[in-house]
This record gives C-alpha cells, structure tokens and sequence, in this order.
C-alpha cells in the first residue's frame, strides 16, 4: 500500500492512471445510458427532470474527455514513453506522481458534486455542474445558477489543468532530453512523436483555459462581469477563450491515439510504417494548424462574413495533413503480412471510423451548412465519430497492444474479438442515426423530444447501440479483470514488435533496461535493409541499478489543491489558507527532502 | 527546488545537453506567456468599454509606476550581479545580491499594495468597471508572481546564509534568475499596454 501511494515509478503511476481512468470511464458511460434511456422515445422514457438531464450531460461530457480520455492516454505516456525512448524513468519522478494525484482528486472533487447536495441544502443530484462541457457564459452566471454546480465545475477543471501542465511539461522534457545514445528525434516512435506535439499543445492551451476558468471564478465570487452584459462584459469572449483552448484540446485527445495506432498497424502487417517522417510532421503541422480554427465553434455568433470565411478556411486546412494520415496507414497495410489480431482491428476501426467523422467534420467547416448542423444532433455524431470512433477505438488498440507489457499477462483474443465487433455494431447504431435526428431538426441538450419531430425511430435506435456498448465495455472490464488471477503469460515480445519497450520483459523490472541500449535506427528489434536487428540486452544488470525511493510530498502536496477547492466551494477563507498552507509545506519538504536518483 | 540531484541519471547525462530542470522552466515560461498573453489580451479586449468610470487616463499615475518599474529593471540586473558571483564563488556578494533583489521585489510589491489602495480610494473597485476587473486581475497576477519570487528569493538567501547555497547550486540560482527575468518582461509588458498606450 505504502509502496503504491509513495511511488515515483512510472510504470507504477502508469497503472494508477489507468485503473483511476478507466473507473471514470465506466461512471461516464453509466451517465452517458442514462441519457439514452431517457432519450429512447418522445417524452422521456425515465422520467428524468431537465434538471437531472443537464446535470448528466454536462457530466458526461466533462468526465470523458477531462478524467477518462485524457487520462487513459496519460496511462500510456507513462508506461510506454520511457520504454520507448530507452530511459529509466521519466525526467521528474516525483511531479509525475504529483500529476497522478492531482488527476485523482481533481477527478474525485468533480464527482463529489453528485452527492454533495445536502451540505448545501439541497438535494442529492440536484449540485453537480449543469452547464455543459463547455459552460457556456451567461449559463455559468450567478443569476442564472446560483447553487454551487458551476463552482464545482471552475474549481474542478482548474485542479484538472494543474495536474495536466505538471505532466506536460514533464514529457516534453522526458522525451527531448532522455533518450537513450542514438534514439534521434527522427528515430523516436510515432506514438512518442505525438505525445511530444499533445504535450506542447497541453502547455500552450491550458493557460487559457485557466484564465477563462479564473475570470468566471471573479464573476461568481467576487462579483466582476468579464461575460455578464449587465456591466458591459462580452459573453462571447467566453467562447473564443474556451474554444481557443477547445480546439487544441480535441487535437489533445486524438494525437495519442493516432500514435498509437501507427505503432499497432507497422507490428501487425509487419512493415514500417509508410511514410514515417510524414506522419510526424502532419502531426506537428495539426497541431499548428489546430490554433487557428477556434471559431468554427462560434459561426451561429455572427462573427462576420471575413471571419467566417478566414476560419472556415483553416478548418478545411486542416483535414489536409489528417487526410495524408488516413493515406500512411492504409498504405502501412497494403501488401502486409496482416496478422488479425484484436489490436489490429480496433486500429483499422479507427480508420474507418474515423474518416467519417472527420468527413462530418469538414461538412461543418463550412459557416452557411454549420449554421443548419450546429447544436443539434449532427454535431453529437461528429464528436463521437472522432472522439468514440478515434480516440476510444485507438486506445482499446493500444491496450490490447500494452497490456501484455504493462502486466505480463496476454487479454483472452476471443474476448477481445467480440468486445471489438460488439463494440463497433454499437458505435455505429448509437451514432449513425444521430446524423440523421440533427438534421431533422433534433437540438442538443434536450431532456424530451415531440414525437412530432420525426425521430423517434432514430432515438430507438441510439439508444439500442449505447447499450451495447455498454455490454461490450464489460466484456472488455471483465477481459482486464481475468488476467488478474493468471499467471504471468506474456514473453518479452509477443507481438514481434520493433521498438525499445519490446526488448525488455514483460512486465519490466524496476530499472526497465540491464543496459541503456544504444540505437542506431527507427526499428531497432528488426532487421531492416541497412541495419541488423539490436543485440539483445543482458539478463541480468552488469553493475548494481540505483533506483530512487519513493516519496510522500507529491501526494501531500496535492492535498492541498482540493483543500483550497473545497474552502473556496463553502466560502470559507480559513479552509482555503490551510490549504494553501499544506501546499507550501508540501512544495518545500518536497524540495528539500534527499532524493537521489 | 535546490536540491541538485533530482534531474537525469545516468551520469546526468541529457539528450540535448540542457539540463533538465532548465529545460523544464523554459517550457513552463513558454506556457506562462500564454496565461498573461490570455489576460493581457482580454484587457486589450475590453479597453475603453466600461460603462463607468474612473477610466484610465483619470487615474492612472505613469510616473509613480515608471519608479516601480525602473525598480523592477533594477533588480533583474541584482539578478545578473547574484548569479555571477555565486558562479564565481563568491558567496559573499552571492547573499547580498540575492537579498538585494528580493529587496527591491519588495519595493516593487510595496509599490503595487500602495497603488491599488489609493485606486479604491478614488473609486475604483474591482467591480467598478470592465477597467477595474482587468486592470486588478492583470496586475494582480503579476503581483502574485511577483511575490512568489520573492519569497523563492529569500528561500534561496536563507539558505545561502546558512551555507547551504554553494556554487554547486549555481545552476539553482539560474533557474531563480530566469523566472525573475520573466517576470520582468512580463511587466514591461504590461506597463506598455496598459500605462503608456492609453
Ligand atoms: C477533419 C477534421 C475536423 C473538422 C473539419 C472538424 C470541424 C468541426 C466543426 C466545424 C465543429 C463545430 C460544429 C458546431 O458546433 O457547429 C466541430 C465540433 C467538434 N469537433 Fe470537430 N472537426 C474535425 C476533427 C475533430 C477531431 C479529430 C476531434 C476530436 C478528436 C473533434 C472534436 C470535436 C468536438 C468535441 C466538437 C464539439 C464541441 C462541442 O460543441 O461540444 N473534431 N468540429
Ligand atoms: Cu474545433
């Protein structure tokens, strides 16, 4: 136990971040079949309040891409980066220990919100935040939301930023500065290539959102009016703040998963992958590109013909180097040796799912058809095209990819096959027919429907492929669980991939590698036209490893953050400088404590 | 944040030949121009959009803030003066200079402390106005910088004193000094955008 709550092993905070993910994950999926539920037919099919509604939506909304999604790759970075670039740990051992916790409280304050409501007098389910994942302003104002949901939702979020600058600034570090000899940007695998360009976006995003988050915080509580027209202030300057940090957010959430499966298809058709540098910089060039498209969320404003035109311009841009993506992996998968695996599959999903949504997207690039599309249900598909269909679908691949990695234990491939089918069935039933109730006029964010509208056949059908999703998820839930009580199964590299991570064993001791390797190409396990496969590293460590021990303070530390949160939330001063208090404490014993890596 | 051992193994051996905690300040400045970009922003935003006043020309005093600011440019060159002598060796000068810039950092807060409270005085709130709110949330934020430093300052000058800070932790004292100088720019900035171009 103690080990676990002090660790700074990456590997280690790597499992936390998953388990810790995936447990938000399944509490967002149960919100998100509430809503279906509700949705199944005009009228309501549970009887669920509008109130209620807006609190699950908002919920839902938040919680998979701030506490599942991104965390869920977070997992990743931290179990695999290091492996990949042939290091020990990652740059600073103990702020990532400090992201993780962040991450968990934050996470934690966030869903209190649930249950909080009779220390405000309230009822339960009745102070969770209400205003969409995006709050949008005049929602978010004290006179039309005077509980303390938004509050927990401004004060929730800025925890969540602090945890996700804390490790961005980390990997960036990790990945320029601690290669291993020889691993060259150019050689660096895809999936630590968009890592590296998540976390550049992470540290220049997120500040924005953090003044956003900060300006509504004086709203609330100190009576400002940065978004409130009442004192002159612009609710619009809301959304270009939130999307500003919108934009590279949703680049956030997919860059991981398109590394991940340029990592997954090059292994499973054993081939590199098709045009490497390419792929790299599309990426970079995503992600630069991803700044300049922020009010393509905000055509429905009135921002003006030029506006409208210069940023429908750039959105259109931007589908050029994801296009070129789409083109390097099926290319990878042409004349490969294809090995079916339920990696593979998930990967080529992706694709494929990923393409449409990416194709809905480019139809709302445009301002005059957005203006038809946005807020309704066509926008719902969308996101859940790119977000369920890409990001999820690519981080299943990169689970069943890992896993073996991450535990030494193999996932049943039976199992994983039908979570994969089920799993894409229901994806297409929930989402397809979403296109076709937004067009028909179904707006966002609604707790009932007339049957008047004409989509309740489409409805049904959503409804149906939520739960099947659902279903899948536990097939795949229970497909994790079972591999707890095998042994340990899994060779060193059970899928003949190329990078570093497969030239250790699985799982890897604490020291990863007996010997930094040294590396003289991008696939170092394999023989490719110039370069021999890498010798294989010892067994055993030809000189004793020194690993660091763990430490207490990165947790201490971020105590204090919800501390202060919870201060702020009961308008009690005291509360928040003892917070602030532990913070300090934290912040120094931390930096004095010996440390020695 | 002194302590000299928690960067890279491996005989601290870095892929760029940067160390890595400097390398993690330079990323963690980059990010910090964002959140003052964002709110120096959103002032430019709203300028001359308050309902009431005072506006800005009725109060704010550039000379009283020219002091302030010379002072800040002063203490970012006590900066230069710490970090060479603790580079030197020289702990001596080290201690004083260290002192001596978290001195005038103080001045400059004492500066900010009297400057907001005769505002209030003369009717400018927070709430007041658009030029109230931004004004005191740009500001403020570079105050609390501001103090952070100082107080990183003093750490550092409490621990030279007790002869922990040697030129073995020179490195610290860059990482010190960086910060510093960020937030000087920071300000240079700031009393561009929001003293000199009214
Ligand atoms: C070809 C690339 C893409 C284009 C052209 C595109 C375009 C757009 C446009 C114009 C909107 C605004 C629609 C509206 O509200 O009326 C939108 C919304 C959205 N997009 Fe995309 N998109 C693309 C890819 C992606 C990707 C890769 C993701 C995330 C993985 C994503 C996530 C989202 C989300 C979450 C929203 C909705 C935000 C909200 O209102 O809640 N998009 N997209
Ligand atoms: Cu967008």
């Amino acid at each position: 136990m103690k080990r676990w709550l002090t660790t700074t092993d990456h590997k280690r905070i790597g499992l936390l971040y998953f388990w810790t993910a995936f447990g938000f994950f399944l509490i967002g999926g149960l919100e998100a079949l509430i809503i279906r539920a509700q949705l199944v037919r005009p009228d309501g099919g549970l009887g669920v309040s509008a109130e209620t509604f807006n609190q699950l939506f908002t919920m839902h909304g938040t919680t998979m891409v701030f506490l599942a999604l991104m965390p869920l790759s977070a997992a990743f970075f931290n179990f695999i980066i290091p492996l990949q670039i042939g290091a020990r740990d990652v740059a600073f051992p103990r702020l990532n220990a400090f992201s993780y916790w962040v991450f968990l409280l934050g996470g934690l304050f966030l869903n209190a919100s649930f249950i909080a409501g009779p220390l405000f007098g309230a009822d339960r389910l009745s102070v969770a935040p209400d205003a969409g994942w995006f709050g949008y302003a005049n929602l978010t104002s004290r006179q039309f939301s005077p509980g303390p949901n938004v509050d927990f939702w401004l004060l929730g979020l800025q925890i969540l930023g602090i945890a996700s600058l804390a490790a961005g600034f980390n990997f960036v570090v990790t990945i320029l500065n601690m290669r291993a000899p020889g691993m060259r940007m150019l050689r660096l695998p895809v999936f630590t290539w968009m890592t590296l360009v998540t976390q550049f976006l992470v540290i220049t995003a997120f500040p924005v959102i953090t003044v956003a988050l900060v300006l509504l915080m004086f709203d609330r509580f100190f009576g400002t009016h940065f978004f409130l027209p009442s004192g002159g202030g612009d609710p619009i300057l809301w959304q270009h703040l939130f999307w500003m940090f919108g934009h590279p957010e949703v680049y956030i959430l997919i860059l991981p998963a398109m590394g991940i499966v340029s990592e997954v298809l090059p292994t499973f058709s054993k081939k590199p992958l098709f045009g490497y540098t390419v792929v790299v910089y599309s990426g970079v060039v995503i992600a630069f590109l991803g700044w300049s498209v922020w009010s393509h969320h905000m055509f429905s404003t009135g921002l003006g013909p030029i506006a409208d035109s210069v940023f429908a311009g750039t959105t259109m841009l931007i589908a050029i180097p994801t296009g070129v993506k789409i083109f390097n992996w099926i290319a990878t998968l042409w004349g490969g040796q294809i090995r079916f695996t339920t990696s593979l599959l998930f990967a080529v999903g992706f694709i494929a799912m990923f393409i449409i949504g990416g194709l809905s997207g480019v139809t709302h690039a445009s301002a005059p058809s957005d203006l038809q599309q946005t807020d309704t249900y066509y926008v719902v598909a969308h996101i859940h095209y790119v977000l369920f269909g890409g990001t999820i679908l690519g981080l299943f691949a990169g689970i069943y990819y890992w896993w073996p990695k991450m535990t030494g234990r193999l996932l049943s491939e039976s199992l994983g096959k039908v979570h994969f089918w089920l799993t894409l069935i229901g994806m297409n039933l929930a989402f397809f027919p979403m296109h076709f109730s937004g067009l028909l006029g179904m707006p966002r964010r609604i707790y009932t429907y007339s049957a008047d509208l004409g989509v309740a056949r489409f409805n049904q059908l959503s409804t149906v492929g939520a739960f099947l999703i659902g279903i899948a998820t536990l097939i795949f839930f229970w497909n994790l669980l079972r591999t707890r009580w095998r042994p340990a199964n899994a060779p060193a590299n059970p899928w003949d991939g190329a990078t570093l991570e497969w030239a250790i064993p699985s799982p890897p001791p604490v020291y990863n590698f007996t010997v930094i390797p040294t590396v003289t190409s991008r696939l170092p396990l394999w023989q490719t036209e110039r370069h021999p496969p890498m010798t294989p590293l010892p067994d055993r460590p030809p000189a004793p490893i020194h690993v660091p021990g763990g430490s207490w303070w990165p947790m201490i530390t971020a105590f204090g953050l919800p501390i202060i949160a919870i201060g702020a939330l009961a308008h009690l001063i005291p509360i928040v400088l003892a917070g602030a208090g532990v913070v300090i404490v934290g912040i120094y014993r931390w930096a004095y404590e010996p440390f020695e890596m | 944040m002194t302590h000299g051992s928690t960067h890279a193994h491996e005989a601290h051996r870095t892929s760029m030949g940067v160390d890595s905690r400097k390398m993690a300040f330079w990323a963690f400045i980059g990010s910090e121009c964002l959140l003052f970009g964002s709110l120096i922003a959103t002032y430019l935003v709203y300028k001359g959009r308050s309902l009431v006043g005072p506006y800005p020309h009725e109060i704010l005093n550039i000379p009283f803030t020219s002091f302030s600011t010379f002072d800040l440019l002063m203490s970012s060159l006590a900066m230069v003066l710490a970090l060479a002598a603790v580079q030197r060796g020289d702990m001596k000068r080290g201690k004083l200079w260290l002192l001596i810039t978290a001195l005038l950092g103080l001045v400059f807060l004492g500066g900010q402390f009297w400057e907001f409270s005769h505002f209030v005085h003369e009717g400018l709130g927070l709430t007041t106005n658009l030029f109230g709110s931004t004004f005191y949330v740009l500001t403020g934020t570079h105050g609390a910088h501001v103090t952070v430093g100082v107080i990183w300052l003093l750490t550092l000058w409490i621990q030279a004193l007790r002869g922990k800070l040697g030129p073995g932790n020179a490195l610290t004292v860059e990482i010190t000094g960086l910060y510093w100088h960020f937030v000087d720019v920071v300000w240079i900035v700031i009393f561009t955008v929001v003293y000199l171009i009214q």
